[in-house]
């Protein structure tokens, strides 16, 4: 067989990736509706895996904020949508949530994005916390209560809409990586002084992608607060969302565009695998999962997957 | 082209320059030598806006370009190579000279630009989809320098060019240096191979704590007694 169309990525790349949008459309006509909700789970964690990825791969700046952005999604459903008097579309509610979490993100990040290294790491992780405590705060005292029920929607509506999400985002991903800006972003990670004397402005660069990366946890969030129906800031402000997105992706590898989101579909799906047969132990295995893809596969999944492709092509070409 | 005038420079309270003064003529290439530690270094920030002269006036083409933001100059034409290349060592050639063009103006001529550069370094062609930091330390510098050209500068700064290269390496820098100065590019250069470098030059300025104690034609400066004694090791 000749391998060398094998090796035009032009060309394999996005029909594959053509393929798999097809299959995933069409998943509500052939798969069962739990097939569907557990889809659905694993979007949004490769919507918030990947999102971290468009800002902290690149910048070297480690986000623990997507729990902030995602539960400010949340909390925009759960306002925007109570069980009872609903005035906005559903799909507007998911807008008006990345709205928000682009304002919060950039705001934050004005402030914040000249801290380096662990600095950085603690606020942004800080963030999560203070908006859960003053969300509890402003529940109690103002509104008296405690969570929050959110309107019934369709399954198959979360899962278009979740859908949706994640191709506008993979469209977005490889537009910055491909343009100028993301050229700008990643001479930030690299050096951020040469990158300032190459005429990038460096702060703004790192804002503006800051505030595209929360816009996506933002409204991932106001999709899955739909399917969780009630939400509290304990529930919508948990920290795991701030850690899961950043291990998935050391999980699938950080070198290639698609290592994040294979670390996160694989990721996603074996906790929910765990969680049904071994709920008590399901943190555990979990962790040595973790712990192994640390030591054995230090460029991760997709390290994995390159090595044996070239064995397989016979190439020994360095990757592209 | 490029006109310093009684230029002091403090770091915090130290200062670093005295009294400065200096000119670039069109296509010239003019020499900074000096011990370390004689200035040399802040000088070129100085002029490409890294740090501010606490008083004095830099020109450039007429127009003053003290206190202008970096990437201002750069965009006005002046290209600063720092000591110790800056390269982003993680990414390609091509991609490090991309960053080169970044400025609006030089960016919508980045390809033609690169072809230029390629011309002149054809090395950097063979490796262009390298990772920079995969480059001999050589081909790095003149990965600096054909990164510094992206920006299709008027004038070039050098901050020690042929810096732990090897002699036979060092010759090509210099070399390409000189092929710059045909094509019309200015270039202010500080090295420490003085002896190298005042052959090449057409004029040099000597520095000595933060003072310009010496300055002149280069065959008159190697004929310095001070020069020979100093820096040619006579």
């Amino acid at each position: 067989m000749d391998m060398s169309l094998f090796r035009s990525r032009r060309l394999w790349i996005p029909g594959l990736a053509l393929l798999v949008l097809v299959g995933l459309a069409t998943l509500p006509l052939y798969g069962s509706l739990y097939m569907t909700i557990l889809m659905t789970a694993i979007l949004m964690y490769i919507i918030l895996t990947v999102s971290w990825v468009i800002f902290s791969g690149p910048s070297g700046y480690l986000s623990l904020a997507s729990a902030a952005f995602f539960g400010v999604g949340i909390y925009t459903s759960a306002i925007l949508l109570p069980t009872k008097g609903a005035v906005l579309p559903v799909l507007v509610v998911v807008l008006i949530a990345g709205a928000i979490s682009f304002v919060v993100a950039v705001l934050v990040g004005a402030l914040t994005l000249r801290l380096r290294g662990i600095y950085f790491a603690i606020f942004t992780f800080g963030l999560v916390e203070l908006i859960k405590q003053v969300l509890i705060f402003f529940e109690i005292s103002v509104t008296g209560t405690r969570g929050r029920f959110i309107m019934l929607v369709d399954t198959h509506t979360i899962f278009y809409i979740m859908l949706g999400i994640f191709v506008v985002l993979m469209l977005t991903a490889y537009f910055i990586r491909r343009s100028k800006f993301g050229l700008a972003l990643r001479s930030i990670g690299e050096n951020e002084e040469a990158a300032a004397h190459s005429g990038v402005n460096v702060t703004m660069v790192k804002v503006i992608t800051f505030g595209i990366s929360a816009v996506f946890m933002g409204a991932a969030g106001a999709v899955i607060a739909m399917r969780w129906t009630y939400i509290d800031p304990y529930i919508a402000f948990n920290p795991l969302f701030s850690f899961l997105p950043v291990l998935m992706a050391i999980f699938g590898g950080l070198g290639q565009f698609y290592g994040p989101l294979i670390g996160a579909a694989i990721f996603a799906y074996l906790e929910e695998v765990l969680l049904t047969k071994f709920p008590y132990y399901y943190m555990l295995i979990f962790g040595c999962v973790l712990v192994g893809t640390m030591l054995f596969m230090p460029m991760g999944l997709t390290g994995l997957i390159q090595r044996g492709w070239r064995r397989l092509i016979g190439g020994q070409h360095a990757d592209a | 082209m490029l006109e310093v005038q009684n230029v002091n420079t403090f770091y915090g309270k130290v200062q670093a320059l005295w009294d400065i003064s200096l000119t670039v003529g069109e296509a010239e290439i003019v020499a900074l030598v000096g011990a370390n530690g004689a200035g040399k270094t802040t000088l070129l920030n100085t002029i490409s806006g890294l740090l501010q002269p606490a008083s004095g006036t830099i020109e450039f083409m007429g127009q003053r370009i003290d206190g202008l933001p970096s990437h201002k100059i750069v965009e006005m034409g002046i290209s600063h190579v720092p000591e110790g290349r800056r390269l982003f060592t993680d990414m390609s050639v091509h991609e490090n000279l991309e960053m080169g063009a970044y400025t609006s103006r030089a960016w919508k001529s980045r390809h033609e630009t690169e072809k230029e550069v390629y011309g002149s370094f054809p090395i950097l062609k063979e490796r262009a989809g390298q990772l920079a930091r995969t480059l001999s330390g050589g081909e790095q510098q003149m990965l600096a320098m054909g990164r510094g050209l992206m920006s299709r500068p008027k004038l070039c700064i050098f901050d020690e060019p042929s810096y732990g290269l090897a002699p036979i390496v060092m010759t090509e820098v210099f070399d390409v240096i000189k092929s710059l100065r045909e094509q019309g590019i200015t270039i202010l250069i500080i090295e420490q191979n003085v002896p190298r470098t005042l052959e090449i030059a057409d004029r040099a300025y000597v520095l000595e704590n933060g003072r310009i104690v010496l300055e002149g034609n280069c065959e008159k400066l190697l004929e310095e007694e001070m020069v020979k004694k100093a820096y040619l090791g006579l």
